[in-house]
């Protein structure tokens, strides 16, 4: 993340018209282009105050509040906060999500970084890398209905695979074992291709030099990866983690589409219910509650990572 | 970025010479499987939608279409009347394919073209111009990458609504309108490493900013603008949480929200398979064709945001 302000410092040096003496030029000075700058920054200005910061402020002020859309919203103090904490629904519907962040993550993860390895020692062609992009510029919705098809428990092809090979069919959506790995399992296929190109990125990124050092000292394959590319690889890695699983926490597409929370509460993952409460039953305090929650997962989450991972220092340097 | 461009293959590839190289001949393999494991499905998808909803059932590992027949595209368009769709498998009901369509048409393309140009606007002042307060200001706009959507959107939701601007194509728009701190997060990079001196030139000639902005460096920042267009594109059609709260009515509704109403329409339990796989590819039909054509820029601009 540190690659977002690494270029503040070279700060444009913006040539200013040789203006008249004194106060104007100190002025011109201590401001540099403000004037000119307010009316470029604008309508982005008015987007974030109006739709990030505003709502912002807002969500957190309505979690304190019984607030139904008919009325106004009364202020309950923590009220929401405690009924949260004893509602098995939410308590359910963190497991859930916990689950599928784990698999989705590990899953996606090992499959991207073999495939960029892989990419790198055998084919860098573009087409390939466009193949394996192709679903991730799918909508989650279509991602959703197609695997909703193939999986699905009579006539998918999947199950018809499985029956070939003298296995039992699964349901895929509709035991509650198999339904959240179901979820991770459409959403890695969406993401694998674009989590490896970004690995790959990185891999292209290791200097030549290092690997040649490494085998003229007789290092192997294996232990080249663990202890020079796998290293090396540390800052796109939890880059790339970082991205994934607040990316996983937020899953609702999917699950909207296929299993809508089923069968019983096995895929009532965290926005999905946020989504029933706040839209469905029309409670926006709780469900803000709930977004307030999950907003700080996604807090702790990425600060965890970013400090244990120590994602902002590559070993390059 | 550049690495990825020009990846340097040649000398150590001979593909046909020496020996047998097993392991080299594994990693092709796999690597071919997951090529396979991502396009197949959509394969798989046309050969559906090429099919009967009858005939799916008895040759459901067919690999060529069951019973070829163009019944579901008909349906999708809404060429087909209500007895023929219900004789094959569809439910009968209308969908506004077209309105969808045009819908998700002009959701996309009005998002993309505002949010483009303004968070360009804005990137120029935040990598051409001095002024006090600039990195703060830009990192306040970096920190709402890191508030979930969701949690703006409920309040958002209630702000258009009390605008009165549920269900229509307003109230879908504008929370997208001004910017996304992504694309100026962008472009700010490309105009950070931009030569300084045509610039310079136009300003002793007296150019104004606006003008410098406008005939220097947006034209001179027509490949990353249009990549970032296209982008920004695909994923506003392929967008669904704010489209669902907001654009439910069929005058509003985008193409993603209406699958997701095609699949619930299904009569007596059995989906119109054929009539939803012929939607699903219908609806991604656009971003097939911005990926057939521009496939390379986007493969390419895969690496931007994390590695350099």
């Amino acid at each position: 993340m540190t690659t977002l302000t690494k270029h503040s410092g070279q700060a444009a040096r913006s040539p200013r018209p040789k203006a008249g003496k004194g106060e104007k030029q100190s002025l011109a000075r201590r401001f540099g282009d403000l004037k000119i700058a307010l009316f470029f920054i604008a309508p982005a200005m008015i987007g974030l105050i109006l739709f990030y910061l505003v709502p912002t402020i807002r969500g957190i002020y309505l979690s304190f509040t019984e607030y139904s859309i008919l009325g106004d919203p009364e202020w309950i103090g923590a009220r929401n906060y405690e009924r949260i904490a004893k509602d098995p629904l939410f308590w359910n519907a963190l497991g859930v999500t916990s689950e599928y962040v784990v698999i989705n993550i590990v899953l996606q993860t090992a499959l991207a970084l073999g495939l960029a390895l892989l990419m790198q020692r055998v084919a860098k062609s573009t087409l390939v890398r466009g193949a394996l992009l192709m679903p991730y510029l799918m909508a989650n919705v279509i991602a959703a209905l197609l695997w909703f098809w193939m999986l699905d428990y009579q006539i998918g092809i999947i199950n018809q695979i499985i029956e070939w090979t003298g296995l039992p069919r699964v349901a895929f959506f509709g035991s509650e074992q198999w339904a959240i790995p179901t979820q991770a399992l459409i959403n890695t296929w969406r993401h694998m291709g674009y989590t490896a190109l970004l690995i790959f990125a990185g891999l292209q990124a290791i200097p030549h030099s290092v690997y040649e050092a490494a085998s003229i000292d007789g290092s192997k394959a294996a232990s080249t990866f663990w202890r020079i590319t796998l290293p090396l690889l540390r800052p796109v890695l939890v880059l790339v983690l970082v991205v994934t699983v607040i990316g996983s926490f937020q899953v609702f597409d999917t699950v909207a589409v296929t299993t809508a929370g089923g069968p019983v509460n096995a895929t009532r993952v965290l926005q999905f219910y946020i989504y029933q409460r706040a839209f469905n039953e029309q409670d926006f305090g709780y469900g803000s509650a709930l977004a307030v929650i999950l907003f700080l997962i996604l807090a702790i989450v990425a600060f965890i990572q970013m400090k244990f991972l120590r994602g902002n220092q590559s070993d390059l340097d | 970025m550049s690495t990825l461009a020009s990846p340097k293959t040649g000398a150590r590839r001979r593909p046909f010479s020496g020996p047998f190289n097993w392991r080299r001949a594994i990693a092709l393999t796999l690597l071919a499987l997951a090529v396979a494991v991502s396009i197949l499905p959509f394969y798989w998808v046309l050969r559906t939608a090429l099919s009967t909803n009858g005939s799916l059932a008895a040759n459901s590992a067919n690999l060529l279409p069951a019973d070829f027949n163009l019944g579901a595209f008909k349906r999708v368009f809404g060429l087909q009347s209500a007895s023929e769709a219900i004789a094959e498998g569809g439910s009968g009901a209308s969908i506004n394919f077209w309105q969808y369509l045009w819908n998700s048409l002009l959701f996309s393309g009005i998002t993309t073209a505002c949010a483009v140009f303004f968070s360009s606007m804005a990137a120029y002042a935040f990598s051409r111009l001095r002024w006090k307060g600039r990195d703060a200001v830009f990192s306040l706009f970096l920190a709402t990458m890191l508030v979930p959507p969701i949690f703006t959107a409920l309040p958002n939701f209630l702000l258009i609504k009390n605008l009165g601007l549920l269900n229509s194509m307003l109230g879908l728009v504008l929370p997208y309108l001004f910017m996304t701190p992504f694309a100026i997060f962008f472009m700010r990079q490309f105009f950070l490493n931009m030569s300084r001196e045509v610039e310079e030139a136009a300003m002793l000639d007296g150019a104004k900013h606006w003008r410098i902005f406008f005939q220097i460096v947006m034209p001179n920042a027509a490949a990353p603008i249009a990549t970032l267009a296209l982008l920004t594109f695909m994923g506003q059609w392929n967008e669904y949480f704010w489209p669902l709260l907001v654009g439910t009515s069929e005058e509003s509704r985008v193409l993603t929200v209406g699958l997701g109403v095609f699949k619930s329409q299904s009569p007596q339990g059995a989906p119109d398979w054929s009539g939803l796989m012929a939607a699903t590819l219908v609806s991604a039909t656009p971003v097939l064709i911005l990926f057939a054509i521009f496939g390379k820029r986007i493969v390419n601009s895969i690496g931007f945001n994390g590695t350099k």
